[in-house]
Order: structure tokens, then C-alpha cells, then sequence
């Protein structure tokens, strides 16, 4: 059944059909069309103040409901400041659909009041990106937009609507006809190499599976463990993979590289074969790639057949879904009968019992140490529960010692590491999953960088809780610095003016006055034991909850791998064995 | 001169329409890939424009380079064109400075030598087109800089493998 409409009702209804519930966003004069026609719509749309806030939200929520995240702004500005959050989410391949207004279509190229060149600004950082040219493209664009952001390897596609388009009236019907020349058929998985996968892993002897954020986007977590059960692998993750493989699982290493288990990189540095699944052999994860895992046969399993081969070369290429792949890999290797690898994973269990990285510390002084934090984080984390970083030293202590057990469980930003991504995917993860306790541990410097959006917290009532991990510094830069520059730490104090010579002037700002000034609720926590009283309370919270917890500041995270060096040698902390867990001795 | 071990010519099918160029450039500037020519059309087919890439590097990237096309939404299908069995051409036009008969008249021996056309003559100047591979202009090109060039344009190489067979546009999903 066509009606006739114009082109702002019919992105309304386009996205109604594709049953989107939710749009972040923020208005303005060249999508006045559209906002006046989702006046009427049952999308909820949450008012943000920032744009990029927008586009992270949109991002955080994709992640925690596994749908599309949808973001609304106008042109120019409202699009430029949508960038850093688009880029993220294209870093981390999530699905994510950007909607911003733009100048009518005859005033394009004029640099026209908010023109800017938005198609050009968005391309190296989507998917695919479209400007659309007549009102009536309108259906088919938002569904091939779907169709690109949800297929193969996920990202971000953005969408360009001259205001003109959004005012042409239309026939509108949907699903309307569409047209890509190229196949979008995912691979499944070559079957030969399959077999030879199989083979190799049946017969190595110190086998470690790495699950990246691949496993997480196919859904391939309850595969994943039975392969691992199946034949006693241990399994580690990426920073994207965390919660693909429940950190409580006997056979979990943790978080492999540059802030990883120091057990996780030991037992891969010492692996003879090789798992990756669904991840890119990011620098982050192998250091130096050519000291990566040298004695190993690597078996790489990815959707995208341009990370085969990129940055690490594999022995055993297999392009297609993790989940096929797993469950048809799993029944090669079970027609082997091969032997489970005990012997091995008893020994690896025992180390992952030992190495210091996997215990929980009741440090009791003060300043607070973040890993009592942490501890206090772990007894509170359970199946509802949405864990969401920031990025520096709050999110890597958070990835070394937080205990996540499901796929969804931790957001966090990868590959583009934005500082200000955690609040505002957080507020997208509770509007997606309204049901859970969503908590952001944050750094004081990340989360002035969003903090505005309180405001949205209270006023579209998103009740969570930020944990700011408050040392006044630029942690992970002064960390840095404290460790490869000299100590010198050049604009990396936050209470101190200029470079950081300038006079000190602290509690700038009092977290618990910002709260308040917006109508939500802060709490200052100085001394360890009252911390997890404070979470707990704020968990149960039914408003927005900002908990400073002020933690000492020169807390490192260690171990560490050197930026370029090896993963197989960290610097160590002094609770670190000294000696590398190897199963060969 | 292209070092010929080193170079990869890659024709790719995609959408005829805006932006794609555009996509594709970017992608080659982000990625640190060499061009050493890019050269657009349309095809048969009034929905699908050929693009035939002269790229340069070592197996990795040449690998990378094929990888990221593929991945494009708006490349539909991309191949790699073996040059010995392919025809292969650029065209070349070439102002150069003939201000007297002798040159004139060994300009135009040149000319023949290298099956190349005399397009525009006049007392100072004389303009020279030539088709061929990379190799064949370079080497015209060679000879005719001690006379002053004043002015070129190439186009940049298109190719096509020889025999029957033709690069099919797949099936859409």
C-alpha cells in the first residue's frame, strides 16, 4: 500500500519498520522536518546536550541490546561533533546509524550557514555513508543502511538529509525494493580449512584460544566454551572479547597484552597452536608482531577478510561467522577422538590460581587503591549487571580484575580509546536495557568530558551509577610519563595550573556539588571500607548516582607491556612472579 | 620507471554514481597505498564504472590493497589483471618545442617509430599522441625531453585480460 507523505515522515516510519525504539539526539535548523514528524512518532527520543554524546549513547546501546543504535543531529556542527563517537563505534564494529540534517540540496557546496562537507567528514569513519538526493530514496536508503550496518562485519552508516528531501512529499511504502550490486553474503567458513584446523588442534599440545569482539557480535559465547571444554584450551580475551568467555571459568585467562594478565601473555607467549577468533591482532594485543607468539601455528577465524594477513600471518585462514565456524569446528575435531589436553590445563589452572593478576586485594589504606575497587566491584557484579569503561588506567584495572561472565556484560572503547565514551554509552546501555544495573567506571578526566549529560540522566530518568576513579591526574598519560619520560609530567595534573608547575588547586570541580547541581546524587568516598557500602547503595539507587572515590595517584596498572616491545616480557609489579608461567618449563 | 616486480594492475567494478571516487581515493591515501595511476570509465553497463588501478607495493600490501576494495559496499567485484596476458594501454599527449625543420623532422621520425600520431603543429611547437603500455610512452617520453617538453598529459593505463572471457558482474544478494 503506497500514501503519499513527505521525505521527514517517511525516515519515521522507515525507522518504525525497522523497529527502532530509540533515538539519541539533539536538534536543530536542518532536520526541523524530522523532529517535527518524530513529535508524533512512538520512538522515544532522548535529548542529549552534546552531540557526541549522541553518537556515543547510541553506540553504548547497540552494544548492551545487540539491535541498530540510532542518532539524530542537525548539520555542520551538530554533525561534526557526532565524529568521535562514529569513529569509535567503527573502530569496534558496531552497528550504528547516524541521521544528520543538512543544508538544502541547491545550497550545498555555497558553505551555506551549518555546511559543512559531512559525506566527506563521515567516510573514512563509516561503514557507508550516503547523501540523499530525493525525498522519495528516502525507504530504500534506511533499509540498505540496516541491511550494511547489521551484515558481515558491523559499523556505523550515515546518512545525509538535505532539508529539501525531508520536505518533498513521496509515495512511501516499505520494505521498498532495493538494489546493491554487491554480494552481501557472509562467508561461512572454507571447509577444507576447517578440517585442517581440526587436525592441528587435536594434535598441539599447549593449544590458547584468543576471543576477540568477533564472538561477541556473532553470538558465538556458549560455542566458544564447548570447544574449549571439549578439549581443555585455555581461553583468553581482547579487551573487545571481554565477557565472550566467562571470567570465571576455570579455564579463563584473562585479558591478553599490553595491560594483560601477565598468566594470559605467558601462556600465549608459550602456546604451540594458536586460536583467534574474531578479532585483528590489534596492536594493543601482540606488541611487537614480530616477536608475537613466533614458535606457534596460528589458526585466524574472522568475518573480514581483510584482517587475515594484516598484521599477523596466520598458518590457517578461516573468513566467515565465529559462531559457524565454532560449532562446525567442534564437530571436525570430535570425529578425531583426540585426547583432551589435561595434563596441560590442570598446570594452567594451578598458575591462573597463582599469578598475581587474578586475585582480588583488600588493601586497606589510604588513598584508596583502585584494585580495592576493584575487589568491591567484583562482589557487586552479577548477571544484571552492565559494566561500561571509560578509557585509561579506570578502564584497563577494570579489564585486568573485573569478573565479567557474559557476552554484553562490558562495554568499553577499543580500538579508537576515547576518553568520554563510558558515561554516555552508559546512558545507551540503560535505555536499551532499562532492567540492569549499569555502572561507568570512570576517571575524573573522562568524565569531564561528559559530564553535561547528567542533566539528560535526570530529566529522561536514566538512574546509574558513575564510579569515578578520582586521582586528579591523567592517569594512563602520567603513568607514562612517571615510567618512560623522566617523570616528568607535562599537563597530565589536573589540580595544577599550566604543565602542571603552576599552583595546585584542588577539588576543582567537586564532583558531588556537579551531582547536585543537576539534581542527581554524589557521594565523596575517601577511606577503603567505605566504598562498597557506597556502590551498593548507589546501584539501588532510582536516580543517576555519582560516586568519587579518591584513589591514590601514583597507583599504576601493572604488569605492562612496553608500547612496541614484547608482549612476553612485562614490566612487573612487585606482587608479579618473576618468572614466566610456562607449561614446557 | 615502475619497477614491473612491484606493481599490480587491478581493475574494479563499481557503482556508477557519487562519491565513489571519492571512497576509493580516500581509502588509498588513509591506508598508505602507492597509485601509481588510477584511471575511471563507465563499462557496458550504465550502472557500473571500471576503475583500473596501477598500485605498487610488496605482497602484503598488494594483498591489503585487493582486501580493502573487496570490502567497499560500493565495489562489486575486483580483479587482478595479469600483464602478460593482457592488453594493456595509456595515452599520452606531449607538447614538445620543434622551433626549426630538423627537429620537426626528427620529431616526426620519432613519431613513426613509435606509431605515435602528430595532432597539432605550429612554428614553435608540436604535439605528439601515443597509446601503449607504460614502458613504450616512457621510453617516447625519454627521447623527447632533451627537445623540451612543454606541456603532458597521460591519462593513466587501462587493461583488459585477452581471450573470451570477460570480468562478469556477479549476481546481486
Amino acid at each position: 500500500m503506497t500514501e503519499t507523505i513527505n521525505g521527514a515522515e517517511a525516515l519515521i516510519r522507515a525507522l518504525e519498520a525497522e523497529k527502532v525504539k530509540h533515538i539519541f539526539g539533539l536538534p536543530g535548523g536542518a532536520i526541523l522536518d524530522v523532529y517535527d514528524r518524530l513529535y508524533d512518532s512512538k520512538i522515544r527520543h532522548i535529548l542529549v546536550r552534546h552531540e557526541q554524546v549522541a553518537a556515543h549513547a547510541a553506540d553504548g546501546y547497540a552494544r548492551a541490546s545487540g539491535a541498530v543504535g540510532v542518532c539524530f543531529t542537525t548539520s555542520g556542527p551538530g554533525a561534526t561533533n557526532l565524529t568521535t563517537g562514529i569513529a569509535n563505534a567503527f573502530y569496534d564494529s558496531i552497528p550504528v546509524i547516524a541521521v544528520t540534517g543538512q543544508v538544502p540540496t541547491k545550497m550545498v557546496g555555497n558553505d551555506s550557514f551549518q555546511e559543512a562537507d559531512t559525506i566527506g567528514i563521515f567516510m573514512p569513519i563509516t561503514k557507508y555513508n550516503v547523501m540523499v538526493k530525493a525525498g522519495s530514496e528516502i525507504p530504500e536508503v534506511v533499509r540498505k543502511a540496516f541491511i550494511i550496518a547489521t551484515s558481515g562485519r558491523k559499523g556505523p552508516v550515515h546518512i545525509d538529509l538535505p532539508k529539501d528531501t525531508q520536505q518533498q512529499k513521496m509515495e512511501f511504502e516499505y520494505p521498498p525494493v532495493i538494489r546493491i550490486m554487491k554480494r552481501m553474503a557472509v562467508p561461512q567458513g572454507h571447509p577444507g580449512q576447517i578440517k585442517k584446523a581440526a587436525q592441528m588442534l587435536a594434535n598441539a599440545e599447549r593449544p590458547v584460544i584468543i576471543s576477540g569482539g568477533g564472538i561477541i557480535a556473532s553470538n558465538a559465547s556458549k560455542e566458544l566454551v564447548k570447544l574449549a571444554e571439549y578439549l581443555m584450551i585455555p581461553v583468553g580475551v581482547t579487551l573487545m572479547g571481554k565477557g565472550s568467555f566467562p571470567d570465571t571459568h576455570p579455564l579463563s585467562l584473562g585479558m591478553f597484552g599490553m595491560h594483560g594478565r601477565k598468566i594470559a601473555n605467558d601462556i600465549l607467549s608459550d602456546a604451540d597452536v594458536v586460536v583467534a577468533l574474531g578479532m585483528r591482532f590489534a596492536d594493543r594485543v601482540t606488541g611487537d608482531a614480530s616477536t608475537f607468539c613466533t614458535n606457534a601455528k596460528i589458526i585466524h577465524v574472522d568475518i573480514d577478510a581483510a584482517e587475515i594477513g594484516k598484521n599477523v600471518r596466520p598458518d590457517i585462514p578461516i573468513v566467515g561467522d565465529a559462531r559457524q565456524i565454532l560449532s562446525k569446528l567442534t564437530s571436525e575435531i570430535s570425529k578425531l577422538k583426540p585426547t583432551k589436553k589435561t595434563a596441560y590445563a590442570e598446570k594452567v589452572k594451578e598458575f591462573i590460581k597463582e599469578c598475581a593478576c587474578c586475585q582480588d586485594y583488600e588493601y586497606d589504606e589510604k588513598p584508596i587503591k583502585p584494585q580495592r575497587v576493584m575487589k568491591e566491584l567484583n562482589a557487586l557484579i552479577d548477571e544484571d549487571t552492565i559494566v561500561v569503561t571509560e578509557v585509561g588506567q579506570c578502564q584497563m584495572w577494570s579489564a585486568h580484575y573485573l569478573r565479567i561472565d557474559r557476552p554484553g556484560g562490558w562495554i568499553s572503547s577499543g580500538g579508537l580509546g576515547t576518553m568520554g565514551f563510558g558515561f554516555p554509552a552508559s546512558i545507551g546501555a540503560k535505555v536499551a536495557r532499562p532492567d540492569c544495573k549499569v555502572i561507568d567506571i570512570a576517571g575524573d578526566g573522562s568524565f569531564q568530558m561528559v559530564l553535561q549529560d547528567l542533566a539528560t540522566c535526570i530529566i529522561e530518568d536514566i538512574p546509574l551509577v558513575v564510579c569515578v576513579m578520582d586521582n586528579r591526574t591523567l592517569g594512563m598519560v602520567y603513568q607514562w610519563q612517571d615510567l618512560f619520560y623522566n617523570k616528568r609530567t607535562s599537563a597530565t595534573l589536573l589540580d595544577h595550573a599550566g604543565v602542571g608547575k603552576g599552583r595546585a588547586v584542588p577539588e576543582v570541580p567537586d564532583f558531588v556539588k556537579v551531582a547536585e547541581a543537576y539534581g542527581a546524587k554524589g557521594v565523596k568516598i575517601d577511606s577503603p571500607g567505605e566504598v562498597g557500602p557506597a556502590l551498593r547503595e548507589a546501584l539501588s539507587s532510582d536516580i543517576v548516582t555519582v560516586v568519587d572515590i579518591k584513589i591514590d595517584k601514583d597507583e599504576k596498572v601493572l604488569p605492562m607491556a612496553r608500547a612496541g616491545g614484547s608482549i612476553a616480557s612485562m614490566i612487573l609489579s612487585g606482587r608479579c612472579r618473576k618468572e614466566p608461567y610456562r607449561f614446557t618449563g | 620507471m615502475i619497477d614491473l616486480e612491484r606493481t599490480r594492475i587491478i581493475a574494479a567494478l563499481v557503482e556508477n554514481k557519487p562519491g565513489v571516487l571519492h571512497r576509493i581515493a580516500g581509502l588509498f591515501s588513509r591506508r598508505g597505498f602507492n597509485i601509481e595511476s588510477i584511471a575511471v570509465g563507465t563499462t557496458e553497463n550504465e550502472n557500473v564504472s571500471r576503475m583500473t588501478i596501477i598500485v605498487r607495493g610488496d605482497d602484503r600490501m598488494l594483498e591489503q590493497v585487493e582486501k580493502q576494495l573487496n570490502k567497499q559496499v560500493d565495489v562489486i567485484k575486483v580483479s587482478d589483471i595479469d600483464r602478460g596476458n593482457s592488453v594493456v594501454r595509456e595515452l599520452c599527449l606531449v607538447k614538445v618545442n620543434a622551433k626549426d625543420e630538423q627537429s620537426k623532422l626528427l620529431l616526426m621520425n620519432y613519431a613513426e617509430i613509435f606509431r605515435a600520431k602528430i595532432v597539432d603543429v605550429n612554428t614553435t611547437t608540436l604535439t605528439l599522441e601515443i597509446t601503449g603500455d607504460e614502458e613504450k610512452v616512457d621510453a617516447l617520453i625519454n627521447l623527447l625531453r632533451p627537445h623540451g617538453i612543454r606541456e603532458m598529459a597521460r591519462t593513466g593505463t587501462v587493461a583488459m585480460a585477452r581471450g573470451p572471457k570477460s570480468t562478469e558482474i556477479p549476481e546481486g544478494r
